[in-house]
C-alpha cells in the first residue's frame, strides 16, 4: 500500500521511538500536520519555535532520547535557528523537520522561501534537503542514526511541501550505509596502557569531566576510576551532573565563574584526566596558563576536540563509557601518598565571599541553597542564562546525570522556560525546577501558554533583579561601573503575568520569607511563579581574599 | 606552508558547500580546490591545497572528516605528481607572434586559440612551471588567464580509496 511521505515520516517516528514533538505549523508543513493528525505521536504547540527547539533539547537532555521538532518553511525555519545552534554547541541529539517550498519553486525566492540547510550548515551535525520521495525513508533513519551516535547533535531534513504529499511504498531500512561516518568507539590499546602507567606514576592527578561523560552514560564508571585512583573531580558547566556534588572528592566546576578548589586543583595537579570535554574557553581560561604543570590524557568520542584548546599527552579517541571501562581494567589504583586530597579539601575552605556593599535585596545564593534543601536528588533544575545560572551551577547540589539543564556552549537567553517545558513533558513524574532572570525569562514567556495548554506542573523561580544582572557585572569590572542598556525599566508585573494565564504566583521581597516561600511554592500541585526580588548589585564572581575568577576576571559574558 | 589533501567526498550536491564553508567559518586559507569525479561515479575527489603550519592542517584534517559526507582525507606527500592546467590570452600581433609561440614551445604548451591580435596558449604543470611562463608572458600583455587549481596523486602504489 502506498502512503505519503508525510505519513512515512510519522512512521520512521515511531519507528525510532518517538512518542512526543514540539511543533508549529505552517503551509509548507502541512501534509505532515494532516498525518500528525491521525498519528499516535503528541504533538505539542508551542508559541514560537525557537521554543520547539528549546523544548525539545529539554527533552532530549533530560531522557537520552532523540527530541523531534516540527516548522514551517521560511520564517518558521530561521525562527529554529538559535535553538539548533544551542543544541550543537552542547551536542544535544536532535532531528529537526522543516517545510520546504515545493521542489520546483526552489531558487525562485518564492513566498516564504528560505535556505535553511545553507544556513544551519554550520551549526548541524548534518542536514538534508529531501528533493526525492524514495530518500525519504533513507534519509530519516540515517537522520536518527546520525543525531544519537558517535559526538551527538542536531540533524536537519528540509522536506519540500510536494515531496510530502507524494506517495511511495514505505520500507524503512533495517541499516544505514554512511561510508563516511565511523565513529570510534574503542579506545586504543597502546594509549590506554600509557594512560595507566601515567595514572599509577602521578602524585596529584585531577579528573575533569564534561557533557560527554553525561550523554555518554558514563557516571558509574567515572565514580568508579575517581575511588581507584584517589582523585578530585572537576566538572565543566556541562558536566555538572557527571559527578555527584555531595561526594567528598567534588572539587567544584572550572572555570572563569567557577570553584576556587577546582580551578586551583587543576593548577597544582600533575595530571589532568579529561573526560568528555571539549576544553572551551570558558572552562580553561588562558589555555597556555592552564594545568600548566600537569601530563593530560584526554578521552573524547570527537577526535576534533582533542589537542583543539588544550595540548594533550595522551589522546585517547573512543566512546567515554566503552573507553573507561577498558581503562579499569588496568592496574589504576594508588594510594593517596603525598595527601593531595586534603590539600584541595583546604582549597574549599579559601573560598569565603564577603560581601562589598550594602545588600539592597534578598541574596541570590540564599535562595538557591534554600532550593536545593528542599529538593531531592531527583529533580530536575533547569536554568537560564545569567548569574542566575552560575549561582545555581554553584550552589544547588546536584549529583545525578540530566538533572541540571542548561544553555552551556551557546548561552541562550529564553532557553530555560521551554527546555523545563520539555524535560516536563518528558517526565512527568519529577519535580522541574526553572531558575531563570527577569531578562531570560522575558524573552521566552510567552511559552506559559503552553504550560497551561498542557496542564503542566513547572516552579518557575525569577531571580528579580531589574537587571541584566550578567553584564551589569561585566560593565563594573570592565567598564568602571560605566553602566549602560542593562536596566530592565518597563518589567512587567510578573504575578499578573501568571494570572493572566491563570497561573498562581508568589512575590518574595524580604530575605525572612525565603524558606516558608520556597516551601509554599515547592507544595502547590501546578505550575508557579515564584517572584524573589534579589539584590541587583549581588557578583558572580565572589569578593574574596582569594577570589576564584582572578586570572580569568577579563572575560566576556 | 602549503600543503596537498586529497579528498574522496559523496557526489552530492550540496558537498562543495558545505567543504568550503567549513574553511571559511573555521579560518583556514584554501589556497586552490579543484573537485571532479572519479572512478567510481558516486565519488567526486578534490584536490585542496591550504597554507598553513602543523596545527592547522591536523584540525582542517580532523574537521573535513566530521563531514558526513567526506569518505576520506589523505595527505598528499610533497614529491607526489602534482598538475594545474592555465589557459592564458597574451596579446599578439603580427611581429611578435612568432616570439610568444616560441617561447610557448619552450614550456611544451598548446596554442588553442589564434586571432589577428591574440594569442591563446594551455599549458600543464605544476606551480611553478605556470609562473614561469606568465612571467615570460607579461610583457607582452596577458588580457585574461583561468587556472583550474591544481590537482594531485601520490606515486606507485599509494592510493587514496574508500574502505567499502
Ligand atoms: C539571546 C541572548 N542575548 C544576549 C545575551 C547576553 N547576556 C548574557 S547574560 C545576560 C543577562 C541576563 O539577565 P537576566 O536574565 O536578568 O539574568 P541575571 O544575569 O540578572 O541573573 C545577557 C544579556 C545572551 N546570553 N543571550
Amino acid at each position: 500500500m502506498k502512503i505519503t511521505c508525510a505519513q512515512a515520516v510519522l512512521e520512521a517516528l515511531k519507528q525510532e521511538g518517538v512518542e512526543v514533538v514540539f511543533g508549529y505549523p505552517g503551509g509548507a508543513v502541512l501534509p505532515i500536520y494532516d498525518a500528525l493528525r491521525e498519528s499516535t505521536i503528541r504533538h505539542v504547540l508551542v508559541r514560537h519555535e525557537q521554543g520547539a527547539a528549546h523544548a525539545a533539547n529539554g527533552y532530549a537532555r533530560t531522557t537520552g532520547k532523540v527530541g523531534v521538532c516540527i516548522a514551517t518553511s521560511g520564517p518558521g525555519a530561521t525562527n529554529l535557528v538559535t535553538g539548533i545552534a544551542t543544541a550543537y554547541m552542547d551536542s544535544i541529539p536532535m532531528v529537526i523537520i522543516t517545510g520546504q517550498v515545493p521542489v520546483e519553486m526552489i531558487g525562485r525566492d518564492v513566498f516564504q522561501e528560505v535556505d535553511i540547510t545553507g544556513a544551519t550548515e554550520p551549526f548541524t551535525k548534518h542536514n538534508y534537503l529531501a528533493k526525492k520521495k524514495e530518500d525519504i525513508p533513507r534519509i530519516l533513519k540515517e537522520a536518527f542514526h546520525i543525531a544519537r551516535t558517535g559526538r551527538q547533535g542536531p540533524v536537519l531534513i528540509d522536506i519540500p511541501r510536494d515531496v510530502q504529499e507524494a506517495l511511495i511504498d514505505f520500507e524503512y531500512p533495517k541499516d544505514v550505509n554512511l561510508r563516511g561516518y565511523n565513529p570510534t568507539y574503542k579506545g586504543n590499546y597502546k594509549q590506554l596502557k600509557n594512560a595507566a602507567r601515567a595514572i599509577v606514576h602521578s602524585k596529584r592527578p585531577v579528573i575533569c569531566v564534561g557533557g560527554g561523560v553525561i550523554s555518554g552514560n558514563a557516571t558509574d564508571e567515572v565514580l568508579e576510576l575517581a575511588r581507584r585512583i584517589k582523585a578530585p573531580v572537576a566538572t565543566t558547566l556541562m558536566g555538572i551532573g557527571a559527578y555527584p556534588s555531595k561526594d567528598p572528592l567534588f572539587a567544584g566546576m572550572i572555570g572563569q565563574y567557577g570553584a576556587y578548589s577546582a580551578n586551583k586543583a587543576i593548577e597544582e595537579a600533575d595530571l589532568l584526566i579529561v573526560l568528555g570535554a571539549r576544553m572551551g574557553d570558558r572552562a580553561t581560561g588562558k589555555t597556555d596558563e592552564f594545568a600548566k604543570g600537569a601530563d593530560i590524557i584526554h578521552i573524547d568520542i570527537d577526535p576534533a576536540e582533542i589537542g583543539k584548546n588544550v595540548s594533550t599527552n595522551i589522546p585517547i579517541v573512543g566512546d567515554v563509557k566503552i573507553t573507561l571501562r577498558e581503562l579499569l581494567k588496568f592496574e589504576i589504583d594508588r594510594e593517596d601518598w603525598d595527601k593531595w586530597l586534603d590539600m584541595v579539601e583546604k582549597f574549599k575552605d579559601d573560598e569565603s565571599v564577603i560581601k562589598s556593599h550594602d545588600a539592597e535585596g534578598i541574596d541570590p545564593i540564599s535562595i538557591i541553597k534554600g532550593l536545593s534543601s528542599f529538593c531531592s536528588d531527583d529533580t530536575i533544575l533547569v536554568t537560564d542564562v545569567g548569574q542566575h545560572q552560575l549561582w545555581a551551577g554553584k550552589y544547588f547540589e546536584i549529583n545525578r546525570p540530566r538533572t541540571f539543564i542548561s544553555s552551556g556552549g551557546l548561552g541562550t537567553m529564553g532557553y530555560g522556560l521551554p527546555a523545563a517545558i520539555g524535560a516536563k513533558i518528558a517526565n512527568p513524574d519529577r519535580e522541574v525546577l526553572l531558575i531563570t532572570g527577569d531578562g531570560g525569562f522575558q524573552m521566552s514567556m510567552a511559552e506559559l501558554a503552553t504550560i497551561k495548554q498542557e496542564g503542566l506542573d513547572i516552579k518557575i523561580i525569577i531571580f528579580n533583579n531589574s537587571t541584566l544582572g550578567m553584564v551589569r557585572e561585566l560593565q563594573q569590572h570592565q567598564y568602571d561601573e560605566r553602566y549602560y542598556g542593562v536596566e530592565m525599566v518597563g518589567n512587567p508585573d510578573f504575578s499578573k503575568i501568571a494570572s493572566a494565564y491563570s497561573i498562581k504566583s508568589v512575590k518574595v521581597e524580604r530575605e525572612a520569607d525565603v524558606y516558608p516561600a520556597i516551601q509554599k511554592i515547592l507544595n502547590y500541585k501546578g505550575t508557579v511563579i515564584g517572584e524573589f526580588l534579589v539584590d541587583p548589585k549581588a557578583n558572580v564572581i565572589p569578593v574574596s581574599r582569594r577570589c576564584s575568577g582572578e586570572t580569568h576576571i577579563r572575560s566576556i559574558g | 606552508m602549503k600543503h596537498i589533501l586529497g579528498v574522496l567526498v559523496e557526489n552530492n550536491p550540496g558537498v562543495l558547500s558545505k567543504v568550503s564553508g567549513l574553511f571559511s567559518r573555521r579560518g583556514f586559507n584554501i589556497e586552490s580546490l579543484a573537485v571532479g569525479v572519479t572512478e567510481d561515479p558516486s565519488i567526486s575527489r578534490m584536490t585542496i591545497v591550504v597554507n598553513g603550519d602543523g596545527y592547522i592542517v591536523e584540525q582542517v584534517t580532523k574537521q573535513l572528516n566530521k563531514l558526513i559526507e567526506v569518505i576520506k582525507v589523505e595527505i598528499i606527500s610533497d614529491d607526489s605528481v602534482v598538475r594545474e592546467l592555465a589557459l592564458i590570452k597574451v596579446s599578439a600581433n603580427a611581429s611578435n607572434r612568432n616570439e610568444i609561440i616560441q617561447i610557448a614551445s619552450v614550456f611544451r604548451s598548446n596554442i588553442v586559440d589564434i586571432s589577428k591580435n591574440a594569442l591563446t596558449i594551455e599549458i600543464t604543470g605544476d606551480d611553478q612551471k605556470i609562473s614561469a611562463l606568465v612571467d615570460m608572458l607579461k610583457d607582452f600583455g596577458i588580457k585574461e588567464m583561468v587556472r583550474t587549481g591544481i590537482v594531485a596523486m601520490d606515486r606507485g602504489n599509494r592510493i587514496i580509496k574508500a574502505n567499502n
